[in-house]
């Protein structure tokens, strides 16, 4: 008797446990609902520049910027999906332009902030001579395997096929793309020596975990269709005021000079 | 568009490979969980086990960077075989088979545990060796066991997404598993595809798992057969 009586004790004290961690969780996602701040949803490339925006905008307002990276394909999915955002920075003005005709996004409030660079990169100790041959490296036989973001979501992606269709070497060096998630993953395949070249953005070759490790070269513009680099206002967005001042401090001169010691070209040059 | 077949089969071709190298690799190792009785024998399980909570990302970071060309681990295998573990099929399959080792170890452990001592004291008194009383007795008494753990790991690749995505390279026909390309299509939004893809996956899923479980009837509890 004594050893059901305890088995019982035991067992209420379990389910006791069970219903107040319960309520902590619900209460605290509760909380989470109704937290100040913008919700930003952002291209791979600016993983650098857009934190170092985000610190000085939070230090001069004390409103908090959350920061999602991803593909910008990807992230218009889930963006026409219902996901929560109050801003998307696009590398491509094109999936903007398809939020906005579908109503998903603000077109007055649709604006370039930057031309973003694509750059072919290798690691230091790598053998090849990137800087002064720029693409003809990968015809060597030691270049194994070249990475590049996805081009079916990713605009950096995109391009790298179509600097490499311009150069006439895609059909023989198709068979060695490694395609990463988006521009970020194939900087990391390149970076952690997995793949022996890449085409990355120039964010990322000038950015501190990268910079000083590699050698780049920065693909003509001419050989790939322009990054026009757009960021939006989200029709679903919760916070459109605050949404909308943060958009007017990407426009300041402070923000423009952040973006060009990242790698990227201010529009109007 | 048409469903991704060649990612369907390498799919297969992975499940299929994983679970055939757990079944050999597998034994020894539940051998030695369900029959030892060293006193540090549970670190080794928590090792078994730990792929059961880490989440494939850690994996994926290992294989990657701790395993990379920049690592000793790396430039030795890559002296061996000419090339990284990322992005290879082989680099997937060994990245699959720790992902899955728990689910084809636990399994077997358990089983062979649940195999009546006296049998096996029975087996050693009537001059069998170890090794000759683990194949004529233990194991044929352990075929639920067996059977379910072999499921198990299979299944548990056919759906690995993590690892892939982490250190795949979605290169099609080496690299580009059916999960991958679920992912793909919805990044895309050729929702069409990916819900036969999807479905088709599910399907398929389903009837192995039906006819392992129907075959043994009594597996689907992990515990010792009575």
């Amino acid at each position: 008797m004594k050893r059901i009586a305890t088995d019982m004790k035991a067992f209420d004290c379990i389910l006791l446990a069970a219903c107040i961690t319960l309520c902590a969780t619900w209460s605290g996602a509760q909380e989470k609902k109704t937290s100040a701040g913008v919700g930003v949803a952002a291209a791979a490339d600016l993983s650098t520049a857009l934190k170092e925006i985000g610190d000085s905008y939070k230090k001069k307002t004390g409103v908090r910027v959350k920061l999602s990276f991803g593909a910008s394909g990807a992230l218009t999915q889930q963006i026409q999906n219902g996901a929560p955002f109050d801003l998307f920075f696009s590398a491509d003005m094109d999936y903007l332009r398809q939020l906005v005709a579908a109503g998903e996004a603000n077109g007055r409030s649709l604006y370039q902030y930057a031309v973003g660079k694509l750059v072919l990169w290798v690691p230091a100790d790598s053998p090849l001579d990137v800087v002064r041959q720029g693409m003809n490296v990968l015809l060597d036989a030691s270049v194994n395997k070249i990475a590049i973001a996805n081009p079916q979501h990713a605009p950096y992606g995109r391009a790298a096929v179509a600097a490499l269709k311009h150069a006439g070497v895609y059909d023989q060096l198709a068979n060695r793309l490694v395609l990463g998630e988006n521009v970020a993953q194939a900087a990391q395949f390149v970076e952690s020596g997995n793949a022996q070249a890449g085409f990355v953005a120039l964010a990322h070759a000038v950015a501190p975990g990268m910079r000083g490790k590699g050698k780049y070269w920065e693909v003509p513009a001419d050989a790939y269709p322009l990054l026009a680099q757009g960021v939006v206002v989200l029709s679903q967005s919760q916070h459109k005021k605050e949404a909308g001042r943060f958009l007017e401090y990407i426009k300041t001169k402070e923000s423009a000079e952040l973006f060009r010691t990242y790698g990227f070209t201010l529009p109007s040059q | 568009m048409a469903i991704d077949w060649q990612a369907f089969c390498l799919t297969l071709e992975l499940a299929i490979t994983v679970s055939a190298i757990l079944l050999a690799l597998g034994l020894p190792i539940a051998w030695w969980i369900a029959f030892s009785r060293w006193r540090w024998k549970f670190l080794l399980e928590a090792i078994v086990a730990l792929p059961i909570v880490l989440p494939p990302t850690v994996l994926g970071f290992y294989v990657l960077v701790a395993l990379g060309p920049h690592s000793p681990l790396g430039r030795w295998w890559i002296s061996l075989t000419g090339h990284t573990l990322a992005f290879t099929f082989s680099g997937l399959v060994m990245g699959s088979i720790l992902y899955s080792l728990p689910f084809a170890v636990q399994p077997f452990a358990t089983s062979f545990a649940g195999v009546d001592r006296k049998l096996i004291a029975a087996s050693a008194t009537l001059g069998a060796s170890p090794l000759r009383t683990f194949f004529r007795v233990i194991a044929p008494l352990s075929v639920p066991g067996l059977i379910t753990g072999t499921a198990l790991s299979f299944a548990h690749t056919m759906g690995e997404f993590g690892v892939v995505l982490m250190v795949g390279g979605n290169i099609p026909g080496v690299t580009r598993t059916v999960s991958i390309d679920i992912f793909d299509r919805v990044q895309t939004s050729d929702y069409a595809t990916a819900n036969q893809t999807a479905l088709l996956l599910l399907a398929f899923c389903f009837a192995v798992l039906a006819v392992v479980y129907s075959i043994n009837r009594k597996a689907w509890v992990l515990g010792p057969i009575k």
